[in-house]
């Protein structure tokens, strides 16, 4: 729940109203450092420039600066909004911000999506522009009844006085858009919380239900023209030369021209410049990835291993305890690249001009993005816009700090003499890159003879996200390794006297990028199998063995019991069957979850997921739910089936049949346990993710007595 | 030419018999519900109904379908009445909705077929959908509900 705040503004000038073109009220929002508010007469041209929009016909639209990907980000700000502004729901509804830097992210500083931040980053922002609109609203009945403000409630989008008259948002906008706006605004006591905390319907879902809902591989502009790219086949592969003398005279085909990227093909529909695509030769310089082969890269990962890496945790001395301890094992855990593999592969669709140039994209990355994008179209960075449409899954792929399929769109648009869309097809999105890194962790622990872990040493080997791009210096300065590559191993939770983290970092011309959940995918894996490979070698309950490490974590210890006891820890299960638990932090939530599997001829069945979830102050239980759900299957779907492989260069995976994702016959019963918490608001796209591959090899451990340490779980490989 | 009925409305188009339907229904008749996923029948986004069977458009081609009966998603119901788009909005079941046009139409048929299904027949008509935000738990849901919801009298 969401604790009442009083939220003075500083400054005057914080907070501006302005006439909007279609005759409402618009509250705008300045934050510090971000730049000058645009005034009423600027905002008919920049319009909308901020977060709420009331209209004389009582629409209430709520202007969203996070990008909708399925976390519910269109349902759960507006909660925040229309809650503080007493709105008559069923009138409000959502569009997309602009880009602007008045839709920076509070806490980033860039418009973006990302990190499981939009709720917590979001709830004061959202909350104040509500309650602001309120105040004005009851500013404007008070006068037209020449009564005190003070005097006036609100509820259901209309504003009362005390004999009872009532007048309705819709028809205040007007008036309200003449008043001075507040010097503070009060939030609401949470006790009067209309919407917040309560399992509100999603607001998108009608339109997706009736193919409405509009992504970026439905824009369509007049003269549009659509484009493949043929990207090389190897990464760092260069063009030697190509021939497109059949592909050229292929019916619908307008232009075939190199790019940066490769050679792309235009055409009038995108069926015909596929089938031009496969007609054009071309011949590559292969470069010096052409031998590239990840057994051979994880062999080398596994010799890395072997020596020191770049300090990140140092808690006493895990040398000597290892050395010194009643018993000492070690394990390596691996997992492979992944892709994100969004259903709705990339697309950008580009309008080029003379003098601006316009983008329609489901994007997580405005900011970078149409920087990239004035830069490769030789504008300022005013002349861009992005129009940012519903997107097809995230999962991290869409805020690549490259801005890849932006600036590739962008340069498709020089040559098409036309809007273009570009298109990949699955392959060219499954073949593009910018993977969740394959990785290994080596981690040896010791035992002291009454089965408390007195030493812990982890060593990570695998590439780093940030280095190379933007976020580099911020991320790792005078570090030498990358926060986002040791995160949920480098804050390990249990009671160790003597920690040893450290890091490898692999030089690999492979792009990688943040893969939902990011190192927690890799780290809470090997951390929690570990931790249940301690707990077996002290004869323990993996339950109890991580209860007494955990005995200063309150907030482990919550969901950790939540999940054991919804799951029946205790509850005897048949012969062939096993319960795994784990538990992990990440993005300022708490979760575990409880996974129960039964094997049979070497197969692997999960049949139930019990999670649970403590992610602080919470705005709906049920988007909660539905993202704790989704990142479980995520994190089941990767820990059973996902993985990319390079031979010669070459990835092995080209589509789903190459590359298995988790279906709807594989699914298990999944429960969610929400542990009430008056904390501040954590994330909840992500933290689901990580707990489901440990939780599930754990439980092939109870039913089997094996140990899986290897992503994706194969039980020939278990020992 | 090649002519079929789209949603209850005859159209006659001037394209290459060799394009697949999805793209045709996508580009040529502006229907963009249906979507593009795999292109190869792998994931089950593209799917509608031809003569009330599912079939994946990625991969039928166009001239199958002539003087056929195609329904896509935005045939399903003029105003989301169909019993799986209210047990849809009842679970609540998209999250980023970009499979659901897909998850629907196989949903449509399997109740067509199996008015009540079990577990299994829900297996068999849905394995072929892929959704990667993971919302399968909550369409199994919705398809019981739908079901229930017709065998109450909500039938179309």
């Amino acid at each position: 729940m969401i604790r009442q705040t009083v939220v003075p503004f500083e400054r005057r000038e914080f907070l501006k109203l302005s006439v909007a073109a279609s005759g409402g009220l618009l509250i705008g929002f300045q934050f510090p450092g971000i730049g000058k508010l645009a005034s009423a007469e600027e905002s008919k041209t920049f319009m909308p420039n901020a977060f709420v929009r009331i209209g004389t016909d009582e629409r209430i639209t709520v202007i969203v600066n996070h990008s909708e990907m399925g976390q519910g980000v269109y349902t759960s700000l507006p909660m925040l909004l229309a809650d503080e502004l007493d709105a008559d729901w069923s009138k409000v509804g959502f569009e997309s911000a602009p880009v602007d830097p008045k839709y920076n992210h509070p806490a980033f500083g860039i418009q973006m999506t990302g990190g499981s931040s939009s709720v917590w980053s979001g709830l004061q922002q959202f909350r104040q522009a509500g309650a602001a609109a309120r105040a004005m609203l009851i500013a404007a009945a008070a006068q037209q009844w020449n009564v005190e403000a003070s005097t006036c409630r609100t509820d259901s989008g209309a504003v009362f006085n005390p004999t009872g008259a009532k007048l309705s948002y819709g028809l205040l906008a007007s008036a309200a858009a003449q008043l001075t706006p507040p010097e503070h605004v009060e939030l609401k006591d949470p006790k009067n919380f209309k919407l917040i905390g309560k399992p509100i319907k999603r607001l998108d879902t009608p339109e997706k239900l009736n193919g409405k809902a509009e992504f970026g591989i439905d824009v369509k502009l007049p003269g549009m023209v659509t484009a493949v790219i043929a990207r090389p086949p190897i990464f760092g592969a260069t063009l030697i030369s190509f021939d497109d003398s059949r592909a050229r005279s292929m019916p619908g085909v307008r232009k075939i021209a190199a790019v940066p990227t490769g050679i792309a093909v235009i055409a009038d529909t995108f069926w015909q410049a596929n089938m031009a695509r496969d007609a054009v030769r071309i011949e590559w310089d292969e470069g010096s990835m052409r031998d590239f082969d990840t057994a051979r890269m994880m062999e080398e990962f596994r010799e890395r291993a072997k020596t020191p890496g770049t300090t990140v945790r140092k808690d006493g001395d895990a040398e000597a305890a290892l050395s010194s301890a009643a018993k000492k094992i070690e394990a390596v855990y691996e997992v492979p690249y992944l892709s994100h593999l969004m259903m709705e592969p990339l697309n950008c669709v580009v309008d080029l001009r003379p003098d601006s140039c316009v983008l329609w994209t489901g994007t997580q990355f405005q900011t970078i993005d149409r920087a990239n994008a004035a830069k490769t179209a030789g504008l300022p960075p005013e002349k861009v816009q992005i129009h940012t449409t519903f997107l097809g899954g995230g999962f991290g792929r869409r805020a690549n700090p490259h801005s890849d399929f932006v600036i590739e769109a962008v340069q498709v648009a020089k040559v098409a003499g036309a809007p273009v869309k570009v298109m990949w097809t699955r392959e060219d999105d499954m073949n593009g890159g910018y993977y969740r890194p394959a990785f290994l962790h080596a981690i040896a622990g010791g035992i002291d003879g009454s089965g408390s872990v007195v030493s812990w040493r982890s060593r990570l080997v695998g590439q780093s996200i940030m280095a190379g791009t933007p976020f580099a210096d911020m991320m790792m300065k005078g570090k030498g390794y990358d926060p986002a590559s040791v995160e949920g191993v480098d804050d390990l939770p249990y009671a160790i006297p003597n920690i040893a983290v450290e890091s490898h970092q692999a030089e690999i011309g492979v792009p990688v990028q943040w893969w939902r959940s990011v190192g927690h995918s890799h780290t809470a894996f090997a951390v929690e199998s570990f931790v249940d490979e301690l707990a077996a070698v002290a004869h323990k309950d993996p339950y109890q063995f991580r209860r007494q490490m955990l005995q200063k974590q309150p907030r482990h210890l919550g969901v950790l019991d939540m999940a054991a006891q919804k799951a029946g820890w205790d509850k005897p299960l048949p012969k062939g069957m096993g319960r795994g638990i784990a538990v992990h932090f990440a993005f300022g939530s708490y979760s575990a979850h409880v996974a129960e599997v039964s094997v049979t001829d070497n197969k692997v069945r999960v049949h139930r997921m019990v999670c649970a979830i403590d992610c602080g102050e919470y705005v709906n239980p049920n988007i909660i739910a539905a993202q704790t759900e989704g990142g479980a299957i995520f994190g089941l779907s990767a820990a059973l089936f996902e993985e990319l492989t390079f031979e010669k260069g070459r990835l092995q995976q080209t589509n789903f049949h190459t590359f298995p994702v988790l279906r709807m016959n594989e699914c298990p019963e999944i429960e969610t346990h929400i542990v009430e918490s008056k904390e501040k608001a954590g994330g909840i796209g992500e933290p689901g993710v990580p707990c489901a591959a440990p939780a599930i090899a754990n439980a092939i451990f109870a039913a089997t007595g094996k140990r899986v340490r290897r992503l994706p779980i194969r039980l020939s490989e278990a020992v | 030419m090649i002519g079929f009925s789209v949603n209850g409305r005859r159209v006659d188009l001037d394209v290459d018999p060799s394009t697949p339907l999805l793209w045709v229904i996508r580009e040529q008749l502006g229907l963009t519900g249906t979507k593009f996923g795999c292109g190869m029948a792998q994931c089950g986004a593209c799917t509608v109904h031809i003569n009330g069977e599912a079939v994946r458009s990625c991969v039928t081609l166009v001239s199958q379908a002539t003087g056929q009966s195609v329904t896509t998603i935005e045939g399903l119901s003029p105003d989301l009445t169909h019993p799986l788009q209210r047990a849809w909005v009842e679970e609540d079941v998209p999250q980023c909705g970009y499979c659901q046009s897909g998850q629907l139409m196989s949903a449509a048929a399997l109740l067509r077929d199996h008015p009540h299904p079990m577990d299994d027949d829900i297996d068999a008509a849905m394995t072929g959908n892929i959704c990667r935000c993971g919302t399968y738990p909550r369409i199994r849901r919705a398809i019981h509900r739908a079901a229930d919801m017709m065998a109450k009298g909500g039938a179309r």
